[in-house]
C-alpha cells in the first residue's frame, strides 16, 4: 500500500465520521475569493492571528497574575521582573491590544469604503460591529487589571458614566462596582469578565462573522456581484480559490505585520505612553487623581465627544448627554446598512457627496482621536464639537446624500473595472 | 416520516404557552441570586463608619484630604476675604444658592459649610468621579485666565469655586457633595454623621 492510498483511506475514515474534507473545501480550498481583492482585504486574516495571540499570551499572564486590590500591581511587576520572559508575554499582550484596535479600525474602514455592509451582507456587518463592542469591553476590563493609577481612574470614570442615566443611574453604578467606589471587588469582577465571559463571546461572534461571510462570499473593491457570472461548475468566474491563492497574500502580509509588531514589542514596548501609559506604573491611589487622565488612544475619539457635550438640553444633564453621544457614536455603526440608499457599493462608483462625507468622517475621527488625548481648553472643546458634528453627519445625512448623488455605472466583470 | 398533527391543536398550543411561560418565570427567579451577588457585599457596606479628624493644625488656604468610605473628602479653611468673595460674584455659577440637594440642610448657605470658615466637601467630581485639584489662589491659570480660586477637575475640565459650587457650562452637572458631618469639639470634625441631633 502506498502512502498516498493510506492517507486517502485515513481521510475517508474521518470523513465518514466528521465532515473534514467538506469543511476544508467549503472554507478554504473551494472558497471563492474575488480576483480583484486588494491590500484592504488583509486585515481580517491578521485580526484572527492577533486574536489567537491575545488568547495565548493572556492565558500565560493569567498563570502569574493575582486579581486582588492588594496584590494585582505587584503581581504584574513580578511578571515583568521575575517570570522568565514574563516581560515579553506582557508586552505582546499590551501591544497586541493596540494592534487589535488598529487592525479592526482598518477593517471597518474597508467595509465603509467598499460598501461591504450593504445587502446581502448586513448580518456580517452586524456580527463585526458586535465584535468591536466586545473588543472595547475587553480593552477596558484588561486595562483595569494592572491596578495602576490609570487603571483605577479609568474604571472610576467609565463606571461613573452609568450613574448619569436618569433615575436608576446611581444604583446601577453601585451595582456594577459592587461597592460605593471602585475597589478590589470591582477589580475581581472585571477580571472574571476579561478572562472568561468576554473571550467566549468574542470567539463565538467571530465564528458567526466568518460563517455568515462564507455563506454570502466576499465583497470586492469594485462592489461587483461576482456570482452573476459562473463557469460550468457553478464557480464565479472572477474568483480564485482562497487556499492556496489568496492565503499566500495573507501569509506574506502576516510577515510584514510581524516585523512591525515585533519592532514595537522589542524596541518601543510602551509605545511612547500610547500602549502602556506611564502613570500606570504608579499603584492605584483612590485619593488622588493623576493630573492628566486620558484613555487609550483607541477610545479617545469617543472620549473627546464625551467632553464636547458640556451643555444641558431638554432637561437632561450635560453628563448624561455626553454619555449618550458617546454611546450613539459607537452604536450608529450598527444601522449603517440601512442608512446607505446608494445603488452601488464601492466608493469608486459612488458620487462626489459620498466621497466628501467619507473624507469628513475620516478627518473628524483622527481629529477627535487627537483632541481626546490633550487637556481640554475652550478652543479644543469647540473643535471637538465641530468634529463630533462631522462624525455624525457622515451617518445621519447618508440617507439623503446617497439618494441624490449621481453614481457611475458598475462594470459587469472585474476585467472591465 | 412527518409527525402527525395533534388531534387538538389549540390544546397543544395552550400547553406549549403555559410551559414556556413557567420556564420564563423560572429563569427570572434563577437570575435573582446572580444579579444580587453583584450588589455591595455585607463587608463593603460595613466599611462605611464615620471618621474623626483633628483640624486644629489647619491653616487658612490649606487643604487636607480625609478618606471616608474609600472616597477622598476635602477639609479646608477658607480665609475671610475669600469668604466674602464667595457671596459677591455668583453670575458664573450654575447653582449659586445650592438649591439641589447636594448638601445636608445645615450646609445650604453661601459658604456651604456647617461652621463658617471650615469647608467639608467630597473630593469626587460630580461629573465622572475624579478627584478635583485644589487651586486656592485667585490667579490666572491655564484653564481659566480669570480664575477666582477653587477646584479644577483635570479629567474633563469641570470648575468649582471655593465653596464647591459648580460653574455653569462645564461637564459636571451639580455642586460638589457635602457629606454629613459635625464638629464634636472646635478641633474635632466627624465625617459621616450629622451628630446627636
Amino acid at each position: 500500500m502506498t502512502t498516498d492510498t493510506r492517507t486517502k483511506r485515513f481521510l475517508s475514515w474521518i470523513d465518514f465520521r466528521f465532515p473534514l474534507t467538506e469543511v476544508f473545501e467549503r472554507h478554504l480550498s473551494k472558497y471563492p475569493a474575488p480576483t480583484n481583492l486588494n491590500i484592504w482585504y488583509l486585515f481580517g486574516f491578521l485580526l484572527i492571528v492577533v486574536l489567537a495571540m491575545q488568547i495565548v499570551t493572556g492565558l500565560w499572564l493569567m498563570m502569574n497574575y493575582t486579581n486582588s486590590a492588594e496584590e494585582a500591581f505587584s503581581s504584574v511587576e513580578y511578571i515583568m521582573r521575575d517570570v522568565e520572559y514574563g516581560w515579553l508575554i506582557r508586552y505582546m499582550h499590551a501591544a497586541g491590544a493596540s494592534a487589535f484596535f488598529a487592525l479592526i479600525y482598518l477593517h471597518m474602514f474597508r467595509g465603509m469604503m467598499y460598501g461591504s455592509y450593504q445587502k446581502p451582507r448586513e448580518l456580517i456587518w452586524l456580527g463585526g460591529w458586535f465584535t468591536y463592542l466586545i473588543l472595547m469591553a475587553e480593552g477596558f476590563t484588561g486595562y483595569v487589571l494592572p491596578w495602576g493609577q490609570m487603571s483605577f481612574w479609568a474604571a472610576q470614570v467609565i463606571i461613573s458614566l452609568f450613574s448619569s442615566i436618569p433615575v436608576v443611574g446611581e444604583d446601577l453604578a453601585t451595582w456594577i462596582r459592587g461597592d460605593y467606589l471602585v475597589s478590589g471587588i470591582t477589580l475581581s469582577r472585571l477580571f472574571a469578565f476579561h478572562v472568561v465571559l468576554l473571550p467566549i463571546l468574542l470567539i463565538a461572534i467571530v465564528f458567526f462573522h466568518i460563517l455568515a461571510l462564507h455563506e454570502i462570499g466576499s465583497n470586492n473593491p469594485d462592489g461587483i456581484d461576482v456570482k452573476k457570472h459562473l463557469d460550468e461548475d457553478g464557480v464565479p468566474l472572477d474568483t480564485k480559490p482562497f487556499f492556496p491563492y489568496d492565503i499566500s497574500h495573507d501569509i506574506f502580509a502576516l510577515g510584514v505585520f510581524l516585523i512591525i509588531f515585533c519592532s514595537v514589542v522589542f524596541f518601543f514596548p510602551t509605545g511612547g505612553g500610547y500602549i502602556i501609559e506611564y502613570v500606570n506604573y504608579e499603584p492605584a491611589n483612590p485619593l488622588s487623581t493623576p493630573a492628566h487622565i486620558v484613555p487609550s488612544w483607541y477610545y479617545t475619539p469617543f472620549y473627546a465627544m464625551l467632553r464636547a457635550v458640556d451643555f444641558p438640553l431638554f432637561g437632561l444633564t450635560a453628563k448624561f448627554l455626553g454619555f449618550a453621544t458617546m454611546m450613539a457614536a459607537v452604536a450608529i455603526f450598527a444601522v449603517l446598512p440601512w442608512l446607505d440608499r446608494s445603488p452601488v457599493k464601492s466608493i469608486k462608483y459612488k458620487g462626489i457627496l459620498s466621497k466628501t462625507f467619507l473624507g469628513i468622517f475620516v478627518v473628524s475621527f483622527f481629529a477627535l482621536c487627537y483632541l481626546g488625548m490633550v487637556p481640554p481648553t475652550e478652543t479644543k472643546t469647540l473643535l471637538s464639537k465641530i468634529f463630533t458634528l462631522g462624525y455624525f453627519s457622515y451617518f445621519l445625512l447618508m440617507p439623503i446624500y446617497t439618494r441624490i448623488e449621481k453614481c457611475k455605472p458598475v462594470p459587469e466583470r472585474v476585467a472591465e473595472a | 416520516m412527518q409527525p402527525k398533527s395533534p388531534p387538538n391543536p389549540i390544546r397543544r398550543q395552550l400547553l406549549t404557552s403555559i410551559t414556556s411561560l413557567l420556564g420564563f418565570v423560572g429563569v427570572v427567579f434563577a437570575a435573582i441570586p446572580f444579579l444580587s451577588a453583584f450588589k455591595p457585599s455585607a463587608r463593603a457596606e460595613a466599611a462605611g463608619a464615620p471618621v474623626k479628624v483633628n483640624i486644629s493644625k489647619l491653616s487658612p488656604g490649606e487643604l487636607m484630604t480625609v478618606e471616608w468610605r474609600g472616597m477622598p473628602v476635602f477639609v479646608y479653611k477658607v480665609s475671610s476675604e475669600a469668604q466674602n468673595a464667595l457671596s459677591a460674584d455668583k453670575s458664573k455659577l450654575a447653582d449659586p444658592n445650592s438649591d439641589q440637594q447636594q448638601q445636608p440642610e445645615y450646609a445650604q448657605n453661601d459658604t456651604r459649610s456647617r461652621k463658617k470658615g471650615i469647608a467639608v466637601v467630597k473630593g469626587v467630581c460630580t461629573h465622572l468621579g475624579c478627584a478635583p485639584k485644589f487651586y486656592p489662589e485667585a490667579t490666572s491659570q491655564d484653564f481659566d485666565p480669570n480664575w477666582q480660586g477653587g477646584f479644577f477637575c483635570p479629567c474633563h475640565g469641570s470648575k468649582f469655586d471655593l465653596a464647591g459650587r459648580v460653574y455653569a457650562n462645564v461637564p459636571a452637572p451639580t455642586n460638589l457633595e457635602v457629606p454629613p458631618h459635625y464638629f464634636e469639639t472646635d478641633s474635632t470634625l466627624v465625617i459621616g454623621s450629622d451628630g446627636a441631633s
